[in-house]
């Protein structure tokens, strides 16, 4: 009995606390994915401050300093034109966590309203989602990207609603197959037979039961988001130049210049390496930590 | 039987659904396709509009506009390239072997690659080798594919005067130069694709090693290498043989990025190619084709499931 009360009491702490304790128990049993999340955060960090934070303008061009090598007043060189390869990469933070951030958002919008549609009334419904979804999962995603920023043309714009669509439609099947297990839950049946509406039912009582689900997979999207976003860029399909994208600067007309000054290469590529990697491995510990049943699935 | 059967009827719908997709993607191309055709050939009057529109079946309702598209593209009648004027089909043919020879060998190397290493990482759990080659895997599913692409072309080039080399040569008149031509993206690419298997791999085979048959094998006194080649791996390769299916999108989609940097002339640059010059027949045409192609590929998968798992056909 005391238990229970101990227990009941716990689990309702200050919602603040109950963030750090969770932060806390990552760290003692999670280190790698904690430092990840630590390492992730700090991009963010970079990135909101960017304007702050970078010692040059972005496109402050000084050609008598093109392709200087990282020195102090350069940390990580300069670029053909003279630009200074640290400003650049930090602005590149800020664009990358901005899509990242926006698109994985509008994804996650997505996959939760089409996962409920399609888990929570199953029948004809589902079977009709289900059908689409594996049409748009059959093209590759890069094929896919290409093949709309051709159409609606490129820009920050196009890349957060395309990026947010393909991989919402994606993300729907991880949804719905949580909400399915939930729907079967005793309290699903209580909340039915005292004649609950559907969107009540949905909002109060599906939601909250597949939010770590929701969770986990918002996290994991940013980091598959900022991938795409970068290949894009990289295609000369992204935003365009001469916004600071680290898929851009690695891309075509920076790449004639690394024979000349090899270091153009290794901010971007570093930047986008450790984040991708940061992202993931947070995304995996918060998994394990909030929803022990996907372990394993990817 | 039955159940190719099966599998075969169930691929109809997704097809439906895949070909409106690529459908909808042309009708909703900026401005039309009529007022390109007419930029391109200089002439623009009401009358030649008309006509064209007529001749392109463009007056017509919508649902009939897409029957006679999806008639003539099961026909293997694409349109013609606004830019070259040859049939899509035609281009089509002509890159899709190079794109699979690309897409064949880096799935020959991510398998090579993934399956020694997850199985001595599953058997080996917990050792410093299980650690290298995890933090491995994790790694390569981080690192991009342009950027480590990236990396191969300039650093050799940069430190040793090596660079791979970027002249296609076909395989039928001399293999052995395409091969060295293929070898390097195939490489990466399959390096990239290998991360996932690997881990795969792992899992399953760490499954399967802790069921009671391996411990009867075990008790019997059956050698190590025996219980894992013939007793585990039989059970532990069966779910990643799906995965290999799932994986035929990243294969293709990866084709796209390091054909473009390696120049491989392929379907990824001839989609690039017309994506720059809004070629928008060719584009649908390669969208279509990469789709139907990887339903293919896992119903292929699908099948040699059901010929695998005995359990599976039993259903």
């Amino acid at each position: 009995m005391t238990a229970i009360a101990a227990k009941a009491a716990s689990a309702r702490p200050a919602r603040r606390g109950l963030v750090i304790t969770f932060a806390l128990k990552l760290w003692r049993e999670k280190r790698l994915g904690a430092v990840g999340g630590i390492l992730f955060l700090l991009f963010l960090v970079c990135g909101i401050f960017a304007q702050w934070l970078a010692p040059y303008g972005i496109n402050e061009t000084n050609l008598a300093y093109r392709l200087t090598p990282p020195s102090l007043a350069f940390p990580f060189g300069t670029d053909h034109l003279g630009r200074d390869m640290l400003s650049r990469v930090l602005m590149g933070a800020q664009l990358s966590m901005l899509v990242g951030f926006l698109a994985a958002g509008l994804a996650t919008v997505i996959s939760v309203v089409l996962g409920l549609a399609s888990g929570y009334f199953g029948g004809k419904v589902d079977m009709l989602i289900q059908r689409m979804v594996d049409a748009w999962m059959t093209f590759p995603d890069l094929v896919l990207l290409v093949v709309v920023i051709s159409i609606v043309g490129a820009g920050i714009v196009q890349i957060v609603v395309v990026l947010g669509l393909l991989y919402g439609i994606a993300g729907s099947r991880i949804v719905r197959g949580a909400v399915i297990s939930a729907r079967e839950q005793m309290y699903i049946h209580a909340a039915q037979s005292i004649g609950g509406g559907t969107f009540y039912i949905l909002w109060r009582h599906v939601l909250p039961n597949i939010m770590p689900v929701v969770i986990v997979l918002f996290t994991t999207r940013i980091g598959a988001v900022i991938l795409s976003e970068a290949a894009l860029s990289f295609l000369g399909l992204g935003v365009p130049p001469p916004a600071p994208t680290w898929g851009g600067m690695l891309s075509g007309a920076g790449r004639t210049y690394m024979y000349v000054g090899p270091w153009l290469a290794v901010a971007p590529g570093l930047c986008l390496t450790i984040v991708v990697y940061s992202v993931n491995v947070f995304g995996d510990a918060l998994r394990d930590q909030l929803d022990p049943r996907m372990k394993g699935s990817r | 039987m039955r159940y190719l059967l099966r599998r075969l009827l169930a691929l109809i719908p997704t097809l439906f659904f895949a070909s409106i997709i690529v459908f909808a993607s042309m009708r909703m191309i900026p401005g039309d396709v009529i007022d390109l055709m007419l930029a391109q050939n200089d002439i623009s009057t009401g009358q030649d509009r008309a006509r064209l529109e007529a001749a392109l079946g463009l007056d017509q309702p919508i649902v009939s506009q897409y029957f006679s598209w999806a008639g003539k593209a099961l026909q293997g009648d694409l349109g013609r390239s606004l830019w070259k004027n040859t049939p899509v089909t035609e281009q089509l043919l002509e890159r899709l072997p190079i794109t699979f020879e690309l897409g064949f060998l880096a799935l020959l190397i991510a398998l090579a690659v993934a399956l020694p290493v997850g199985i001595y990482s599953a058997i080996r759990q917990d050792t410093a080798g299980d650690y290298v080659a995890r933090s491995f895997s994790l790694l390569m599913l981080a690192i991009p594919g342009f950027l480590l692409g990236t990396v191969v072309m300039i650093y050799p080039s940069v430190w040793w005067r090596w660079s791979p080399a970027l002249e296609y040569t076909p395989f039928m008149v001399d293999p052995l130069q395409n091969l060295s031509h293929m070898l390097v993206p195939a490489t990466l690419l399959g390096l990239s694709i290998s991360a996932v298997t690997m881990r795969m791999t792992r899992t399953m085979m760490l499954e399967v090693m802790r069921q009671d048959y391996i411990r009867t094998a075990r008790a019997k006194g059956v050698g190590e290498l025996t219980i894992v080649l013939r007793h585990a791996l039989r059970n532990g390769l069966i779910p990643v043989v799906t995965l290999v299916g799932l994986q035929a999108p990243l294969l293709l989609g990866g084709t796209v990025i390091f054909e473009q940097i390696f120049v491989v002339p392929g379907m990824g640059i001839l989609l690039l190619d017309a994506v720059s010059q809004r070629d928008y027949p060719v584009i649908s045409g390669v969208f279509l084709v990469v789709g139907v192609a990887i339903l293919l590929i896992n119903l292929l998968v699908d099948l040699s499931y059901g010929w695998l798992d005995p359990k599976v056909r039993k259903q």
